[in-house]
């Protein structure tokens, strides 16, 4: 049947008995180190600005999409498939504590605390066109900083050719993963240069703020020359690998998303055209640009690549 | 049901269901003029109309097998009218697509009806409505004799290929589209039981 069963909760996800047997004598010891306000961190909460520089050089100069919009209008299947269901229930997720786990081929493996991973980076606004495959576009002003940054200070090996992210799975608090649509955990995957191209960022924050849970909180990629699903939400891990990694939506529908998805008028989806787009706030359709209108940034990345095969 | 039910019934009928098949769409012009359609107004219009389109189909075709379910007459009087509904939302739906969505780009739009097959279905199914539409009235069925039942089975196409089309439209989440196909198939499936009883009766 269609319906598919929803993917049941992974052996690897379930905390040992033994240690939650354990759990109190672990807050007491985490209570009696002192260490339980950093359990329960500072960072902010949603809605409190954050301190940031803004990167006029990297920014569109186009008009932001509205606030209300960018947080009411959204693709997060975690949540629903409809695009109200995550601004009503993503609420619900828990983003403190909040750690992401760095493994494959870098030298500096580990689970770090976000709050660890996020300290030496000066937050940056930086104004980017956003294209959905669903033919809609929005402007969004990200606050956040270069993942090339991030990826230096964990020293990826020389077997290091891609990187893959994992969003949180946790379908308690994101409801929508109780269904089985997708195959959760949300992955996604760019290949390294892609990763270190200055124009490819972890954001933390939108319009001042810190990140709706809506959008993607604490801590979500935004890859602006690629369709939007690309931009993978609540990152939970980072890792670096040799082969090209699978990514949710190739795996979903192999001939409709490939691993590249990169924004291009003249290839269509198997299903519609992808020649224009509606920007969210506006009436007419406008022409959609050759990766989103980043062709000088990001073209001499895929000099020598059929485009139509490498979609 | 008595004698005066029944006349109040008959009286009053015609007018409700003429006022709550129209609610739908009152409803979204309105919420479409007071910006209560969410971000991306003219995607939730055209789908909201195509759905109210698709209900109506199936509430057409809810009619006949309720009168088995009921042994009552009574439904069928409305079958015309939920019928021209189904075709009025249709209407809307695609007109909104030609207007608001492509805005008249009709090089654009004739590439979608040939090359996308969730268009190209949808599309059919407009087109098949038509002559079901312009033969509704009781002339034309007067006209057509046993004709007029014969051509207006093109209803059952109609109907599928508007679940089609709703099927190879959706990205991943096929949930409703299975609840319409679902449903379809049952109507169906009463139609055909009744069908087989009839037969097996007369041999």
């Amino acid at each position: 049947m269609l319906i598919k069963k929803p993917a049941t909760i992974k052996s690897s996800e379930i905390t040992d008995e033994a240690i939650y047997l354990r759990r109190r004598e672990f807050l007491q010891t985490s209570a009696g180190l002192g260490l339980l306000p950093f359990v329960k961190t500072a960072a902010a909460k949603t809605g409190a600005s954050l301190q940031h520089v803004k990167n006029a050089k990297l920014s569109s100069s186009e008009k932001p999409t509205a606030y209300e919009s960018i947080t009411s209008y959204n693709n997060f299947y975690e949540f629903g498939t409809d695009k109200e269901s995550p601004a009503k229930y993503a609420n619900r997720l828990t983003t403190e504590p909040w750690s992401i786990v760095i493994d494959g081929a870098v030298n500096k493996p580990g689970r770090y605390q976000l709050e660890d991973i996020l300290k030496p980076h000066t937050l940056e606004e930086r104004i980017y066109r956003l294209r959905c495959v669903e033919r809609w576009s929005m402007v969004v002003p990200w606050i956040g900083f270069s993942l090339a940054d991030l990826i230096k200070r964990f020293e990826p090996t020389s077997k290091a050719k891609y990187v893959q992210f994992t969003t949180l799975y946790r379908p308690k608090e994101m409801i929508g993963q109780q269904r089985g649509v997708l195959n959760w955990p949300y992955v996604e995957g760019l290949r390294m240069d892609e990763a270190m191209h200055p124009l490819t960022m972890l954001a933390v924050g939108l319009y001042g703020k810190v990140m709706p849970n809506q959008n993607g909180a604490p801590i979500r990629l935004v890859v602006p020359w690629k369709y939007g699903y690309k931009s993978i939400k609540s990152i939970v891990k980072i890792s670096f690998t040799e082969q090209e990694p699978p990514t949710t939506w190739n795996l979903s529908a192999p001939s409709e998303y490939g691993f590249y998805s990169n924004v291009n008028p003249q290839v269509d989806h198997p299903r519609w055209s992808q020649r224009k787009e509606r920007r969210i706030g506006e009436f007419l359709r406008r022409d959609t640009l050759m990766f989103n209108g980043y062709a000088d940034e990001v073209a001499h990345l895929y000099k020598g690549m059929d485009l139509r095969k490498y979609y | 049901m008595t004698p005066d039910s029944a006349k109040l019934l008959q009286r009053i009928g015609t007018p409700l269901v003429f006022t709550l098949s129209l609610l739908p769409f009152i409803l979204l012009v309105l919420q479409l003029l007071t910006d209560a359609l969410g971000a991306n107004p003219i995607e939730a219009f055209i789908r909201h109309n195509g759905e109210w389109g698709l209900r109506f189909l199936l509430l057409t075709l809810t009619m006949t097998p309720l009168r088995y379910v009921l042994k009552q007459s009574w439904p069928l009087r409305y079958r015309r009218m939920l019928g021209l509904f189904a075709f009025f939302y249709v209407c809307i739906h695609l007109s909104s697509y030609i207007v608001l969505d492509q805005f008249f780009d009709w090089a654009e739009i004739w590439a979608d009806i040939l090359k996308r097959p969730f268009i190209t279905v949808g599309m059919t199914a407009f087109l098949l409505l038509i002559p079901l539409v312009v033969t509704s009235n009781k002339m034309m069925m007067k006209r057509l004799g046993r004709n007029w039942q014969r051509l207006h089975r093109l209803v059952y196409v109609i109907a599928v290929c508007a679940v089609l089309h709703y099927f190879w439209l959706v990205k991943a989440d096929l949930y409703w589209p299975t609840v319409y196909a679902v449903l379809l198939l049952a109507l169906f499936t009463i139609r055909i039981a009744k069908s087989h009883a009839q037969r097996t009766r007369i041999s």
